[in-house]
């Protein structure tokens, strides 16, 4: 079996990494906002935002690390619509995130048209290089796989343990959690919720800014109208199939990266089957997990609620006079 | 004696309703002083003034002599004051420890294992038993409890507010609670004790002050000369007569019949587990049991709104399995709603319109689909005077009338039809001492017409009052049927938690 022996490359995984990485980095923000009880939907656009800025932010300045703030910014300030919308006016989260994703396309679109022009051709801006750890890229298998990556499989890395840390090991990290199962506890508790709302969806902007950076700076260095394609919602597909823990939760993506990295591989082999069906393979294997291997998950148990201040006491209803049978 | 908490002319308002009217109110170091008075009556409200939940319209607040400004929790916490919120402010997906923990520590660095050894030196010290390390959604209210008081004692309150702190216990849990409170006393500590029941503030309080629209109306130094009648009258501010009267009947067959029923939840985890129950006519069933032990599915597969998953329900000698909930009506039922609004009314609706929600389809109120409207008019006044359903007009929304108001619109409507069973869940909750007393005239008149009535509530007392027959539920099974003459408060409470006794089950056998 030619396929199988795919999986014993070291080729295979290193680029399954790769190709995990921009999920992972959208996956482990998504996870900051939903245990602060905001249901992130928005995670898609945030990233096209991410790449389109980095993008951007790289070939102005020539310089891929701007590029990778500049990413953050960009994403981020989609980011503080989502806040203020689904924080403050307390609109409902999932039109909030499907209404920031289609302006993503449009904003971004739009961008990219006024300032590169409709022709095809491509302007490349400066993007990562892998780097090698020396010594450890040489050990055999591992080496090339995990110390072969480019910076930003690093972060996602450092950024892994440093959630995981945060959410179970500090009390910030408690009151996050807090404020994602039970706001009006946290808030009788004398902690400022919608601070820590807000400051959540921003994180979570900030690392879908990273990850957005992934799909531009990372070898391909130039944008196309709507790179991430879907990439946002198998994030979140890999959130909850990971059970909203960070561990879980790259372990997901890991099987989407590899998924990915599987069929670029039979595209190769030239097989007598049309591309289109191994392009849909990501989002298969994303379909099938939730659907078989899921079982019933509980999230947060205050994700997409808003905080509101005083609900302990429901409004008075007003008197008003109907007017059916037996009106006048 | 300087007070430790001294309110001062507090008043606030929502909109045009105030809730507070200058109320005055003083708390002094290690007593109990509990506020009492209905539903609407304004306690909770004073007591979010003083927890900083609401700020006040007018007013102040004193602590140790001190005028405090309490703007938020945090300052309420910072002044040592404490309250545990009759909803329960914990997150079962916690534990104990990081329950308790929250929103205290500065640090960023959270060292569990250290907090939970602090929780159990705090646990010992006030006596108050549970693991730190337990997951909360695993604990029993009472436990849960228990971690609410000693949340807000570990922040180091000396003033501990309980919002209606019993309605979720059983009357052993009740007692223990108490047990907990005489000690925390002898600490100093000092507690502000709200419930509507009569009987517990009797036997904790130091003092009692009586709220009454949002005015205090009486405040009663010395107990001794109390009794429930007297709290009772000022509570409502005329005199009234606590108690039934209720005259030996013998019942007659066989009205419902529930035989191994089983009710599953949409997991379809099984919820009601093999119950056995019978009612007969003219006779009152109360089933008493703490709130969430399977009352609603039980209800809800009795009168054929959730599909049964094994057993039978036989109502009137007709097997009612799989049968629509209109069949039911039908066969006999009547069914007074868990919950009123949702189940009971609709609220948009007219008075009027709700009057006939059961009936509408029926002669004379519609002819060939078409409604009557002389006829409905007609009895909708003669249901509104026979019941004493206060309401400005007919045409009023029903959501605008009181509760009391509109659980009379619900009852008087069920009760016309002449039921041959009463299907009474949780009747007189929420409700204020006039309405409960039409209520239960209601039912008791209903069972000397020969209704048969299953009588539920989490009110032990109203159960007592009632029943013939006290059935209990726990955990979705019945743990025994007790005639009234055995029917002691801690005969049932035992059978409440789930402590089966050898008598109370030798009797469930007859």
């Amino acid at each position: 079996m030619e396929v199988l022996k795919i999986f014993l490359t070291p080729d295979f995984w290193s680029s399954a990494i790769r190709l995990m990485t921009p999920l992972m980095l959208a996956a482990l923000g998504g996870i900051i906002c939903e245990r602060a009880g905001i249901l992130n939907m928005a995670l898609e656009g945030q990233i096209l935002m991410g790449a389109f800025f980095a993008y951007l932010g790289s070939y102005l300045t020539q310089n891929v690390w701007l590029g990778l703030v500049i990413a953050m910014i960009g994403s981020m300030s989609l980011a503080v619509i989502h806040a203020f919308m689904s924080i403050n006016v307390k609109v409902n989260q999932v039109v909030v995130a499907l209404g920031l994703n289609t302006l993503a396309i449009g904003i971004t679109s739009t961008i990219f048209r006024f300032m590169f022009g409709t022709d095809s051709q491509m302007a490349n801006c400066p993007g990562f290089k892998a780097i090698h750890i020396p010594g450890l890229s040489d050990i055999p298998f591992i080496g090339p796989v995990l110390f072969g990556q480019y910076p930003l499989t690093y972060i996602a890395l450092l950024a892994l343990f440093g959630i995981s840390w945060f959410l179970f090991h500090t009390s910030r990290g408690l009151e996050l959690r807090a404020a994602g199962e039970n706001p009006q506890a946290l808030d009788v508790a004398g902690v400022d919720v919608i601070r820590i709302r807000w400051l959540a969806v921003l994180v979570t902007g900030a690392f879908c800014g990273l990850a957005g950076a992934c799909l531009t700076l990372n070898g391909l260095n130039t944008f196309y109208d709507n790179i991430s394609s879907g990439r946002g919602y198998i994030a979140y597909a890999a959130i909850v199939f990971g059970k909203w823990n960070p561990m879980g939760t790259t372990l997901a993506t890991l099987l989407f990266g590899a998924g990915d990295a599987l069929q670029l591989r039979m595209q190769a082999m030239n097989f007598n089957i049309p591309y289109y069906f191994y392009l849909m393979m990501p989002y298969l294997i994303t379909f099938l997990a939730l659907v078989f291997f899921m079982g019933p998950s509980k999230g947060p148990a205050a994700s997409n609620v808003p905080f509101v201040k005083d609900k302990a006491r429901s409004s008075k209803r007003r008197p008003k006079q109907t007017s059916g049978i037996g009106g006048k | 004696m300087t007070p430790v908490l001294s309110v001062r002319n507090i008043t606030k308002r929502f909109g045009t309703n105030t809730a507070n009217d200058h109320v005055t109110f003083d708390l002094y170091p290690g007593e109990v002083h509990s506020l009492l008075g209905e539903n609407g009556a304004g306690k909770s409200t004073l007591m979010n003034v003083i927890y900083g939940v609401y700020g006040a319209d007018e007013g102040e607040i004193f602590v140790n002599g001190k005028r405090a400004e309490i703007a938020s929790p945090k300052e309420a916490i910072g002044l040592g004051i404490g309250m545990v919120h009759q909803h329960f402010m914990l997150i079962p997906a916690f534990t104990v420890a990081e329950n308790i923990v929250l929103g205290m520590k500065k640090e960023l660095r959270l060292d569990m294992k250290q907090v939970e050894a602090q929780i159990l030196e705090a646990s010992q010290k006030y006596d108050l038993h549970v693991d730190p390390h337990a997951l909360v959604s695993t604990l029993s209210v009472g436990e849960q409890q228990r971690v609410e008081i000693l949340k807000v004692l570990f922040r180091g309150a000396k003033i501990l507010i309980l919002d209606e702190p019993t309605a979720v216990l059983t009357p052993q849990e009740t007692e223990e609670l108490f047990k907990i409170l005489r000690n925390l006393k002898k600490d100093g500590v000092s507690v502000i004790f709200i419930s509507h029941k009569l009987n517990e503030v009797l036997s904790i309080s130091d003092r009692v002050s009586i709220l009454r629209r949002g005015k205090i109306t009486n405040c009663f130094d010395d107990l001794s000369q109390c009794d429930p009648q007297v709290l009772a009258s000022a509570m409502v501010g005329y005199q009234v007569r606590l108690g039934v009267d209720k005259a030996e009947q013998e019942p007659g067959e066989t009205v419902l019949e529930v035989r191994d029923l089983r009710v599953d939840d949409e997991r379809k985890r099984p919820i009601i587990k093999d119950f056995n129950l019978s009612v007969r006519a003219g006779e009152i069933v109360g089933l008493a049991g703490v709130d969430g032990n399977g009352q609603s599915e039980l209800i809800k597969g009795i009168a054929g709104l959730m599909p049964l998953s094994g057993g039978k329900v036989v109502l009137c000698g007709q097997e009612m399995n799989g049968k629509p909930p209109r069949a039911f009506i039908d066969a006999g039922l009547g069914h007074i709603p868990e919950d009123r609004h949702r189940q009971g009314l609709v609220l948009s609706m007219s008075v009027l319109e709700n009057l006939f929600l059961e009936t509408i389809q029926d002669k004379p109120y519609s002819k060939a689909h078409v409604l009557q409207k002389k006829a409905i008019t007609e009895k909708a006044k003669e249901l509104v005077e026979f019941n004493d359903i206060r309401t400005a007009s007919l045409d009023l929304e029903a959501g605008a009338l009181s509760g009391g108001n509109q659980q009379k619109i619900i009852v008087g409507r069920i009760l016309d039809q002449e039921p041959k069973l009463l299907i009474a869940a949780h009747p007189t909750r929420g409700l204020d001492i006039g309405a409960t007393e039409f209520v239960h005239r209601c039912i008791l008149k209903a069972r000397e017409r020969g209704c048969a009535v299953l009588l539920v509530s989490t009110e032990l007392d109203e159960i007592l009052a009632l029943s013939d027959r006290v059935a209990v539920i726990y955990e979705g099974e019945c743990m025994g049927v007790v005639p009234q003459a055995q029917a002691t408060k801690n005969a049932i409470g035992l059978l409440m938690a789930g402590v089966k006794n050898k008598e109370a089950s030798g009797t469930a056998a007859s």
